[in-house]
């Protein structure tokens, strides 16, 4: 990743982070940096610049992990391996990280960390996707075999997220909004009804951590051919 | 057609080697009953609600599921004979005819299980028998589907046994919950068409699992 682009991506996340729990909140938003007031969200409503764009995060690593799978299955590289791997290590992070923060919201808006609604079932079965992917790993020693089978356990496991995304949420009530019983928004992706430069703010946080993986993720690649180098010169000699 | 004919004779061979030892069947036989007499056991003289019973009829379906469907892969490896039929056969023939031995095994397993449910646990009352029946028909291919392909993934890998329930379940679950609602409008009296959802989530849930499983399995078996 180039310099500029890793000291722009560090300046505009501290912009958010500063905007998202800096920024006052009003009854009657008057100047550019007031975000309206909500009752029932509160100042909790501050958590959907952090909470949502991290969970977009899990899914593009996810999807990444799964679409890199795809690549080596069909060139047999096991530098495309690597990249699925490093890509479902760091999914596995961000999921974690979403479901605290989820968990920390649900607490303080809906009065309990957990309660099963149809959005918690499904981060919690990405969780035990990504744990069964890294236990299936640990499970075989061969080097291909172990790329190959972790593949397409990612890619079967892929297939089932549209179940959990799209149709879970409409046959379970639910808290999120966007679940069956939900009036204002029916649907996956919801009707955005943010104040328009609130909207800015979450948006902008959307792409910084979009970026902010794209970062890591090169460097967890770079750390894992490294690894796989040393591996090698020591099995050698 | 080649590839129906010879689908036809890997099931045939499954169905064969497995009546020639029974060991799957009747070791399927006592774990279902153990299972169901530690239910009954545990309920004693309290009367649990419908929800509860509902879902414990599909763990017992899903776990005996686990133990019975992964032996069809697993067997190939252990007796060696996994390379033979690579030779002889083609990886799509040896998938399908599989599958459908596996859908036999668990379709004959759940009904099984269904009807002693039905009659050993008197509190567990099902009203509309259509939606249940479907529900059993259905819930078992999706098993069947799913359990295939992740049979074939773990009889390469080292730690057989418990790897199984492990990968299986995530990707299962939302077919689980699906059945066990299906299962709780069932036991509620509901009309056929209130379960039209349920069914159209298991059929394409079952859809998607046997296609993506055709074309992958090429690599798994191939490997």
């Amino acid at each position: 990743m180039k310099t500029w682009l890793k000291i722009a991506v560090s300046v505009w996340l501290t912009g958010i982070i500063i905007a998202g729990i800096a920024f006052p909140m009003v009854k009657v938003p008057q100047t550019w940096y007031e975000f309206p007031f909500i009752p029932g969200l509160e100042e909790k409503a501050r958590n959907i610049i952090f909470h949502v764009p991290i969970s977009w995060a899990t899914v593009v690593a996810f999807a990444m992990s799964m679409i890199y799978g795809i690549i080596y299955l069909r060139k047999k590289d096991i530098d495309y391996d690597l990249r699925s791997v490093s890509s479902a290590s760091l999914g596995l992070l961000l999921c974690i990280l979403a479901t605290v923060t989820g968990a920390i919201w649900a607490k303080f808006n809906w009065g309990s960390f957990w309660n099963w609604d149809p959005r918690q079932t499904s981060i919690f079965i990405l969780l035990l996707i990504y744990g069964a992917y890294f236990v299936l790993r640990s499970a075989i020693d061969e080097e291909e075999r172990r790329a190959t089978l972790s593949s397409v356990y990612s890619i079967i496991a892929g297939v089932t997220v549209p179940f959990f995304i799209f149709v879970m949420p409409r046959i379970m009530s639910g808290l999120h909004p966007g679940s069956l019983g939900d009036e204002q928004g029916k649907g996956p992706v919801l009707e955005f009804k943010m104040a328009p430069n609130m909207l800015m703010v979450f948006f902008a946080s959307l792409i910084g951590f979009t970026v902010l993986y794209f970062w890591m993720y090169s460097l967890k690649v770079r750390q894992m051919r490294i690894e796989r180098h040393v591996q090698q010169i020591t099995e050698t000699h | 057609m080649m590839i129906i004919s010879t689908s036809y004779h890997i099931f045939v061979k499954e169905f064969v080697s497995e009546f020639r030892t029974r060991y799957a069947l009747n070791a399927l036989l006592m774990f279902v009953v153990t299972t169901l007499s530690i239910i009954l056991f545990s309920i004693g003289q309290e009367s649990p609600s419908i929800d509860v019973l509902s879902g414990t009829l599909w763990i017992v379906i899903f776990f005996s599921a686990m133990s019975g469907l992964s032996r069809t892969f697993v067997a190939e490896e252990e007796r060696g004979t996994s390379l033979t039929l690579r030779l002889l056969v083609n990886a799509s023939s040896v998938y399908i005819g599989k599958l459908v031995y596996n859908f036999a095994l668990i379709l004959v397993l759940s009904v099984i299980i269904a009807v002693s449910y039905v009659l050993f646990i008197t509190e567990f009352t099902v009203k509309t028998f259509e939606i249940f029946w479907l529900t059993i028909l259905l819930g078992s291919a999706g098993l069947a589907s799913a359990s295939t392909i992740l049979a074939a993934i773990i009889a390469k890998a080292n730690t057989k046994g418990t790897l199984f329930p492990v990968l299986a379940f995530p990707i299962l679950l939302p077919l689980l919950l699906t059945c066990i609602n299906a299962t709780k409008l069932a036991t509620e009296g509901a009309f056929l068409v209130e379960a039209v959802k349920e069914f159209q989530i298991l059929i394409s849930f079952t859809v998607v699992m046997i296609a993506t499983s055709f074309l992958v399995f090429d690599f798994v078996w191939k490997d």
